[in-house]
């Protein structure tokens, strides 16, 4: 009697077990799902709303003026790989650096608490500031407007997301890996970079890619410094267009045609959004070896 | 060849607590030197005195003097010099994650600036063939990351690393106490065979270890030296009666 009464307790409990287990499981499904959801609904609406505008000459042929039909958004596609690329260029080194001394050389110094604390603070002004401050120093001492200080702005805004994942990335390399270089009499810094960044860099990678992302839609910065630009340009000395400042122009516009345009652009900066972090992962990841952590 | 290791009054701290009282005592070349001891005695300080390592604490502070083939190794040559010339071997394995193995042996080497490809290969097969790890792994040299192997292999594979750069002494911090007993007992085959050519330094917690390897055993207690004899004298007829009591294992 005794026995079979702890036997239906057991199987009791083992049943309010399984249905705990399952139900936080199907939490957790329906929680990737609603996040999921957003960036899923949107490429649908992009897709219903943009694709039909989309065609060669989207790609080939600069704005037409108003009332003309056609036209296309190739000079700020090229016009925002050339931003983008001014701020990689700035952003990923300054940021990647700032993070291996935090990480490395610096930790609990006072300068380091103080470059920790200003990439926070950093990372937190509205990117509008960012535009301005790059207007004050650029834009203005030069007069004009330019892809450089349209770049600059960018780039300064990169800096404090890769500096601090960068940081954080390194932290989580063991310990014991950095002991096993020192052991073999290597020099402090040939340990860090072949090292410890070495190891740390997949995270590195996602670090500036995330950073990257995120300035690739930014608007406000440009307005005051890159400024938008319906012609081909050249050089970095002249105002120069971006896709989200495309898209900006032309979905405020009164003008159908125009608004067709912008979902057009808008789709157009996702897809080469995504196609630019992919890229970047496919060729970093041809290296790895198998069974690397 | 290896060197021996003389070690004269050496002190460590971390910080306030005076982990090493005044240690003094003889290495001898070629041969391997088991320490013993509970835990947090100071044996594993004491190795890391012995390549320098001890110092890349911040708080972490050596007096006293080690003298390798002449040289004070605190005085007369820099940190990164003599771990180049003392290899260690820690008691967790820790392959470099991102190298395949034969770039985790070759580490050592490229790292110092050393590139000629030709002897690299000569000098990998050689001390992968030393850890006896060769055979289970030279199809796969640059295919495979070193974390990918067995713990056991890992170890090994460490061992390598350490014999690449061909030092004269080689430490290990408890090199088996992560392992199974198969694991264990290649590395002491090891042990016994590498230990002609280098002068070994064992920490281990387990004494059948420290007696199936090592000619010469020091007992450590609470960051004191209290006996440095032939492993046979501590096993069977030690001087000082708290060795006796650690060894019959009546604490610790």
């Amino acid at each position: 009697m005794e026995a079979a009464s702890t036997g239906t307790k057991f199987q009791l409990r083992a049943r309010i077990r399984g249905l705990i287990d399952s139900g936080a499981t199907i939490l957790a499904v329906l929680s990737t799902l609603l996040v999921i959801l957003p960036l899923v609904a949107i490429f649908i609406y992009l897709l219903l709303k943009g694709a039909s505008s989309l065609n060669l000459d989207f790609f080939i042929r600069t704005p037409k003026p108003v009332g003309e039909a056609g036209g296309g958004m190739a000079n700020a596609i090229v016009g925002s790989a050339t931003l983008l690329a001014v701020a990689s260029i700035l952003g990923v080194p300054m940021g990647i650096f700032g993070g291996v001394y935090l990480a490395e050389f610096g930790r609990g110094t006072k300068l380091a608490n103080a470059i920790r604390f200003t990439a926070d603070v950093l990372n937190g002004v509205p990117s509008i500031v960012m535009g301005i401050a790059a207007y004050s120093l650029i834009v203005l001492p030069q007069g004009h407007f330019s892809a450089f200080a349209g770049g600059v702005a960018l780039g300064i805004m990169m800096i404090p997301t890769i500096c601090r994942t960068t940081e954080e990335m390194l932290l989580m390399v063991p310990h014991v890996v950095r002991e096993a270089a020192l052991g073999l009499g290597v020099p402090n810094w040939r340990s860090v970079l072949s090292i410890t960044v070495k190891t740390a860099s997949p995270g590195i990678i996602t670090g500036c890619m995330l950073a990257f992302a995120r300035v690739a839609g930014e608007t406000a910065p440009l307005l005051f410094t890159a400024l938008g630009n319906n012609f081909w340009s050249t050089t970095l000395n002249e105002p120069i267009a971006a896709l989200p400042l495309q898209i900006y122009v032309y979905a405020i516009s009164p003008y159908d045609d125009w608004h067709r345009l912008a979902w057009a652009g808008a789709l157009v900066l996702i897809v080469l959004i995504v196609l630019a972090v992919s890229l970047v992962r496919y060729v970093t990841s041809r290296g790895v070896l198998k069974g690397a952590s | 060849m290896g060197v021996g290791i003389e070690v004269a009054n050496l002190n460590a701290w971390y910080g306030s607590n005076h982990t090493l009282q005044d240690i003094s005592l003889n290495i001898p070349a070629n041969h391997a030197t088991a320490l013993i001891g509970p835990s947090g005695c100071g044996k594993s300080t004491f190795v890391r005195c012995l390549n320098r390592m001890h110092e890349t604490n911040p708080i972490a502070r050596v007096t006293g003097t080690v003298r390798m083939g002449g040289i004070d190794i605190y005085e007369d040559v820099k940190p990164v010099e003599i771990r180049r010339r003392v290899g260690m071997v820690f008691q967790r394995p820790n392959p470099f994650p991102t190298m395949s193995i034969y770039d985790n042996v070759a580490a050592g080497l490229k790292l110092n600036g050393y590139t000629n490809r030709k002897s690299l290969d000569e000098i990998v097969e050689k001390s992968l063939k030393n850890s006896a790890l060769w055979d289970e792994v030279k199809d796969d040299l640059k295919k495979k990351s070193g974390a990918s192997l067995s713990g056991g292999q890992q170890q090994r594979l460490c061992i390598a690393r350490a014999l690449a750069v061909d030092p004269e002494v080689l430490l290990m911090d408890e090199p088996a106490s992560a392992l199974d007993p198969v694991s264990t007992s290649k590395i002491e085959d090891l042990i016994f065979q590498l230990k002609t050519q280098y002068t070994i330094v064992i920490v281990t917690h387990n004494m059948q270890q420290a007696a199936r390897v090592a000619e010469m055993t020091g007992f450590f207690l609470n960051g004191r030296m209290v006996e440095f004899d032939s492993t046979q004298k501590i096993f069977t007829n030690p001087s000082d009666k708290r060795t006796e009591d650690y060894i019959t294992g009546r604490f610790g």
